[in-house]
Formats: C-alpha cells, sequence, structure tokens
C-alpha cells in the first residue's frame, strides 16, 4: 500500500496528493509518469508527476476526477493509501540529460493549460535548481480552475496568465499570450513546451511553427498497463507510429499528428461518443475511463 | 478397466460448447480420479521414454503416471514438483500435441497417452488436498533478482529458492503471473483458483514478489547489484510492444492490440461488472492472426456477446495455435476465414471502424520459416463488415531494460542475447523467456527459466570457491 501523506483539493475537481512511494521517488525525473490504482476494482491511470520528495520518499500527483475511478479517488484522504502506485514511467524531459553549459545559454519558454500545470512545475523546478529562470504561460478556464500559481512563481522566470473568461490576467488563450511575447514583446524563445489538452497543444504547436520555435508536446493518451505492452497509447510522429509510454510521454509538437490523437479521444468526449460507449461497452463500462465524464 | 479400448484417450469432459460461449468458466473439467486411473493405465512405462525428451522442463513422465496408476496421487505430484513449479498451468496450456504426447509411443498407433490431462489431474488433485512445497531449511545468505513474475521468472525463482538462494521478484504489473495473468482467459486458465496457488507455492518456498515495480525505470539492473546486494540477476521480463500491419485505418477507434483487449479483460476484470476498467465489446470482431493469443481474443470477444472472425493469411495446417485451441474456437462458433490477409480497415465519418477489406491467399513456395508461402490472388479482394478489429500479430522487445543496463547487448530485432545456460553478455546477468526469444509458448519460457537458475547456481557457486 502506498499511503497518503496529504491530500488537497486545488480547485473545482482537481486534487493534489502526496503519496509515500519510495523506489519512485527515488528514480523519477521531471517529465514522468506514474500509474496508480485505487484498489482492487480501479482503473490504472496514467497521472504526471507534479513533484517529489526524494528525502521524505514521496511524490505529488495532480488529477481531475473525470471518471469513476477518479471521482472515488477524489474522495481519498490523508492517512488513506493507494492499493497501486507504479513508476517512474516513460522518459524524462530531454533537457535532464543535456550539458549543463549549452543549457544554460538557451532561453525556455513552458506554456501550460489547464491541469498541465503540474506536469510543467517539476520541470521548472528542476530548472530552477539549476539556475536557469524558464518563462512560464499558464492559461486556465476562470480564476478559480488557475492552479499551482504561487509555486510556479517560486521558480520560474516571468509568469504570464491567461483566463478564457478575463476573471484573472490576460483574457484569452495562451496562444495569444504567446504570439504577443514573440511578435510584440519582441521575446526570443530557443524552445517551447507545451503540455494540456490536446486541443491547445495543437494551436500552440502550429503557432511555434509559424513563429520558427522547436517545440516538446507532452502527450497523455489512454493507457492500460503503461509499461509498453498494450499499445493503447499508439499515435504518430511523423510518419512512424510510436508509443507514449515507451517512446514518450514528450515528442515533436511539429511531428504529433494531433488530429488523429484528438479522433482518438473524441469518441469519448462527443456525446455521440459515449452513446457510441454505451452502445459496444453497455454493461462494461461504468465510466472511469477518464474521458466520458463518468457516466454509465 | 473392463471392455476399454486401449487406443484412444479417456474423453475429458468439457462444459458445453453453447453454454460455455456465453461464460468465463473453465472449458475443460478435467478428469476425476477414475478417469485419471484409467488413463495411466494406458501408459506403457517405456524404459527409454520419448515423453521425457519431448518435455522442455524434462519430468519424469512414465514415474508420475505411474504413481497415478498407484493411485498415489501424492507421490504423483512430489515428482512433477521435482522438474515444474506450475505444474496445473502446464497441464491446461502447454502445446502437448508437439511435445510429450508428440513422440508418446501409443500415438504410432491410436492416441497418444493424455498426459497433459494427467497432469493437471495431478495437480489440482494436490491443491484440493492441501499439499504444498516444503522451503528449504535454511537460505545460503546469496540474493539473487528476478525480473518479471511471468512463467520464465517464476521456474527461475522457484529452483533458485529450492537451492537455498534468496530470491526476490521484481514485477511491473499490479498483480504477479505475466502472461498467466494478463493474457490468457479465466476460460482456459482460472486465475484465482489455479494462477494465484501456483504463485503461492512459489512465495512458499521462500521467494518475495515486489510488485509495482518496473526495472529501467524504478530502479535499474546496476543499482541492484551495486547497490542493494544482489549477486546475480536473472531477466524473464517477457515480450514487449504490440505489432500492427501497417495498413490504412489502423488508428481507428476499434482497433486494438490482443494485448489490449487481452488485458483489459483478464488483467483489469473488465468483463466484471463490479470493476471499473472498460472494454469495447463490438458486435462484429474480426480477429487477425492464428497464434494462442490471437484464439484467446476471439473466444473473449465471443464471450462478450460478439459475432466474431478469425482471419488468418495461411491454412489451417500452419496455425501455430494448440490444436485444442482451434478446436474449440469452431466448436463455440469462431468463423475461420483462412487464406485471407487484410488490405484496409474501413473507418466511418466518426472515425470507427465499419469494416475490413481482405483479400485471398494461396499457398506458393516454402519460405525461410519451411511453410509454404501465403500468396495473394489478384483481384479476390471482398469486405467483411465489422465494427471492431483485433490485432494478434506477435510483439517486438521492450526496450527499456536493455537500454538502462550497462553491457547488456541485444539483436538485431532487440531481443536480450543469451546463451543456453542463459548467460547474457554481461557478468552474473542471466536471461530468458520472450525476452530472449520473441514471443513464444509458457513452457519454453519456463524451460527457460530452469536454464537460466541452472546457470545462476553454476556461477555462484564457482564464484564462491575462487
Amino acid at each position: 500500500m502506498y499511503k497518503i501523506i496529504k491530500a488537497e483539493c486545488l480547485a473545482e475537481k482537481i486534487y493534489l496528493m502526496e503519496v509515500e512511494a519510495p523506489r519512485t521517488s527515488a528514480a523519477c525525473l521531471p517529465g514522468q509518469f506514474v500509474i496508480v490504482k485505487m484498489d482492487e476494482v480501479g482503473e490504472r491511470i496514467p497521472l504526471t508527476i507534479c513533484d517529489y520528495d526524494r528525502a521524505k520518499g514521496t511524490v505529488t500527483i495532480v488529477f481531475q476526477s473525470v471518471g469513476a475511478s477518479t471521482t472515488r479517488m477524489a474522495a481519498l484522504r490523508e492517512g488513506d493509501a493507494f492499493q497501486d502506485f507504479a513508476g517512474p514511467l516513460g522518459n524524462p524531459s530531454e533537457f535532464i540529460g543535456e550539458d549543463l553549459m549549452s543549457l544554460r545559454q538557451k532561453k525556455i519558454l513552458f506554456v501550460a493549460g489547464g491541469v498541465g500545470a503540474a506536469p510543467v512545475y517539476p520541470q521548472v523546478k528542476w530548472l530552477h535548481a539549476q539556475g536557469i529562470g524558464a518563462d512560464v504561460i499558464i492559461g486556465a478556464k476562470t480564476k478559480d480552475a488557475l492552479i499551482l500559481e504561487k509555486q510556479m512563481r517560486d521558480v520560474a522566470g516571468d509568469l504570464y496568465i491567461a483566463t478564457d473568461d478575463g476573471s484573472y490576467g490576460t483574457h484569452g488563450m495562451v496562444t495569444s499570450v504567446l504570439e504577443d511575447l514573440v511578435t510584440k514583446q519582441q521575446k526570443h524563445y530557443d524552445i517551447c513546451v507545451a503540455i494540456g489538452p490536446l486541443v491547445m497543444m495543437k494551436f500552440t504547436a502550429l503557432l511555434t511553427k509559424k513563429l520558427g520555435i522547436p517545440t516538446i508536446v507532452s502527450m497523455n493518451p489512454i493507457m492500460v498497463d503503461g509499461t509498453g505492452m498494450c499499445g493503447a497509447c499508439r499515435l504518430h510522429v511523423g510518419d512512424t507510429i510510436k508509443f507514449a509510454c515507451v517512446d514518450g510521454p514528450e515528442f515533436d509538437g511539429h511531428l504529433v499528428d494531433f488530429d488523429e490523437a484528438i479522433m482518438r479521444q473524441r469518441i469519448y468526449q462527443t456525446e455521440e461518443g459515449r452513446a457510441m460507449l454505451r452502445l459496444t461497452e453497455g454493461a462494461t463500462h461504468h465510466g472511469g475511463c477518464g474521458q466520458c465524464g463518468g457516466e454509465g | 478397466m473392463m471392455g476399454q479400448d486401449m487406443l484412444h484417450k479417456i474423453p475429458v469432459r468439457e462444459q458445453d460448447p453453447k453454454v460455455r460461449a456465453t461464460n468465463f468458466e473453465e472449458v475443460c473439467l478435467g478428469y476425476n480420479e477414475e478417469e485419471a486411473v484409467e488413463e495411466a493405465a494406458r501408459c506403457l512405462g517405456c524404459k527409454r521414454a520419448k515423453c521425457i525428451e519431448g518435455c522442455p522442463v524434462s519430468i519424469d513422465i512414465p514415474s508420475f503416471i505411474a504413481q497415478v496408476k498407484e493411485r498415489d496421487f501424492a507421490k504423483a505430484a512430489e515428482v512433477i514438483a521435482q522438474s515444474s513449479a506450475l505444474p496445473a498451468v502446464c497441464g491446461r496450456v502447454c502445446p502437448q500435441e508437439s511435445q510429450c504426447e508428440g513422440v508418446c509411443v501409443r500415438g504410432k498407433k491410436g492416441e497418444p497417452v493424455s498426459i497433459g490431462k494427467l497432469e493437471r489431474f495431478v495437480a489440482d488433485w494436490s491443491r484440493e488436498h492441501g499439499v504444498t512445497p516444503t522451503p528449504p531449511e535454511k537460505t545460503n545468505g546469496l540474493k539473487v533478482a528476478v525480473i518479471g513474475a511471468g512463467p520464465a521468472g517464476l521456474t527461475c525463482a522457484g529452483d533458485l529458492a529450492r537451492l537455498g538462494y534468496e530470491v526476490t521478484i521484481f514485477e511491473a504489473l499490479h498483480e504477479p503471473g505475466g502472461v498467466l495473468t494478463y493474457g490468457i482467459p479465466e476460460f482456459r486458465l482460472p486465475k484465482e483458483k489455479v494462477v494465484q496457488k501456483e504463485i503461492d507455492n512459489v512465495r512458499r518456498l521462500g521467494v518475495k514478489i515486489e510488485t509495482n515495480v518496473i526495472i529501467g525505470r524504478s530502479v535499474t539492473i546496476d543499482k541492484l547489484m551495486d547497490e542493494e546486494g544482489f549477486s546475480a540477476v536473472f531477466i524473464g521480463s517477457g515480450a514487449g510492444l504490440p505489432r500492427f500491419m501497417g495498413i490504412p485505418g489502423e488508428s481507428a477507434n476499434g482497433v486494438f492490440s490482443a494485448n489490449e483487449f487481452l488485458t483489459r479483460n483478464n488483467l483489469m476484470k473488465a468483463f466484471r461488472e463490479d470493476y471499473d476498467t472498460p472494454i469495447w465489446k463490438g458486435k462484429d470482431v474480426v480477429v487477425v492472426g492464428g497464434g494462442n493469443v490471437a484464439m484467446d481474443a476471439a473466444r473473449t470477444a465471443l464471450r462478450l456477446g460478439a459475432k466474431t472472425w478469425i482471419v488468418y493469411r495461411r491454412s489451417e495446417a500452419e496455425l501455430p495455435a494448440r490444436v485444442e485451441e482451434v478446436h474449440h474456437a469452431k466448436e463455440e462458433g469462431v468463423i475461420f476465414r483462412l487464406l485471407t490477409n487484410p488490405v484496409e480497415i474501413l473507418v466511418d465519418e466518426n472515425a470507427c471502424v465499419k469494416g475490413m477489406i481482405v483479400r485471398k491467399m494461396e499457398l506458393g513456395e516454402p519460405d525461410s520459416s519451411g511453410r509454404r508461402r501465403p500468396v495473394e490472388i489478384p483481384g479476390s479482394d471482398y469486405e467483411i463488415a465489422c465494427d471492431t478489429v483485433i490485432m494478434s500479430l506477435g510483439t517486438s522487445p521492450n526496450p527499456l531494460i536493455a537500454g538502462t543496463s550497462k553491457g547488456l547487448d541485444v539483436d538485431r530485432r532487440g531481443c536480450i542475447i543469451a546463451d543456453g545456460a542463459g548467460q547474457t553478455s554481461r557478468e552474473g546477468v542471466f536471461a530468458g523467456g520472450d525476452a530472449v526469444t520473441g514471443a513464444a509458448t509458457v513452457i519454453l519460457a519456463m524451460e527457460a527459466g530452469k536454464a537460466g537458475a541452472k546457470g545462476i547456481h553454476e556461477y555462484l557457486s564457482q564464484k564462491r570457491s575462487r
């Protein structure tokens, strides 16, 4: 069992939990993910790592309650435990292995959308520890839905906030902030890391391609085992099929086939998709796929 | 034995095909005591027993069958336990027709002795009667790490524990068993009744199993040996990433690898209403491939309520699956389209599968595998209407362990290179099973696990005496 030592609600339906997982904590690096399984009947849920404390042997995860398993997970409290917590999985962020001298020469921009702020945070924090201040744009639906602002401000270079409804920061999308920074404010970036909903990553990558900024995105598709066995997480990167769990989760944002990835996820998100799911999965679908909104 | 026809096997009782096609209960019910004793009487007790040579783990078959004949089932179990840690599994999933039973003298004229069913009977009997293995009295203080709790790893760990080693198995998934747990379905290999019990027996020998540890990620082989005090490592991490065909439409919703479909159903128990994990059941399911995994996927889809096809590019004689599995699949109503190859998956406006274009094939000259090469028949394309496609085309190795362990060589395909004793290019590191050979069978993995245990024992004994 993996004990929860801190459980916190960050925003509506967004939860943070710090979990005792000594092996994962000792080995994990920014960019990697874990698979959690709450109890015997729960699903295996892939979640990006938000933070880790090697001295305490803990890993911090952030998740949104969208399906049966994550909704049940939201009810867990400090002192409760996950039955299974496996990781780290996937490759660490590209820059972890880079030569520090050359990394320090680079201007890095992170673009985070929604819960995407969680996997962005440990990367910015790691860079900060190496004396590198990366700029960060966080986008959220509303001010209330914004997460990790304070933590991010402590480790980021310049921090920009955008909300869809204008309740905080710039009124609009992360892409308009990015375009403004580069074209109007003449900011130069050598690399952009975008993590968030597929549509946000797609449009960020389209923009950075136009602006000529190499871009890394982090894919979080449907997975079952997460260890390179089931192939559910396959996606096209350029002409080749890649598996997000062992080849990723980070890929060249200018090569990822976002339309295909959106299509593979869309079936669970549209009304027709949900209806079809009820039809095809019948009584075996009880929500909890993390995609359908939770209804059975 | 009065009036028994010695040329034929005592038939084994099975669930009626019509009934079993709607449930996940075990298909084969196995022999009872009387049937087992009667079948055992057919064994000629050959002095130079070919069956032992035919068995990858060299079980003393005539000797255990002789004990069955004498109704000393506990003794029979003891004989098997000397060679196999997983008899209830092997009795159910070994391809006996190409191993022990394939060379049985009885088979020259009539049917061979039903060795697999007898092994299963003995294993089931001893489980039901609480016969368990005894752990060694004391350990030798040497720690060995085994990677992967599948058939290779469990066998290797069991053998090493019996020799006195302190063995820890590291398993990436949340349940041990490997393919026995995630791959082979309940109706062929019951999980709680059989698999878990055999794993419990391995634990009783003193083997520790640590789940949720991904070697190469959670900890590396280097760390296990340098920091955690393991003197040797056996890699039995299994096969890896599923293969796809590369035909149009393969990314559509409704196309799955057999691994995904079976893992959802078996490991995650999606067929049960009380579990959270969903599974796409489909109404018309086409399974591409002809191995045991393809049969398992087809028969699982059928039990979830679908009309199911097997599409395979060679003919029935080349089907790699066990004869019994093909027979059972046909009985249950799986439709076989042999000498048929997929060309394209048709996709509707919602990006979902709506059909498959297939092409008829004929057999040409033998290829490098010795099997006649399937050749396309031009202009023979036709469509099978379906909403689900399951690709069962084998796997390619997972790069994780080789990529994170210093000095571990892999071949051109990415399989770990190991000799007959399991020795890899790195001292103290042994490997076996699918990680070395590419996708094969449970029993071959067990054979490699045995060889690995022997190799590790010899290596560590030599090292000690140096």
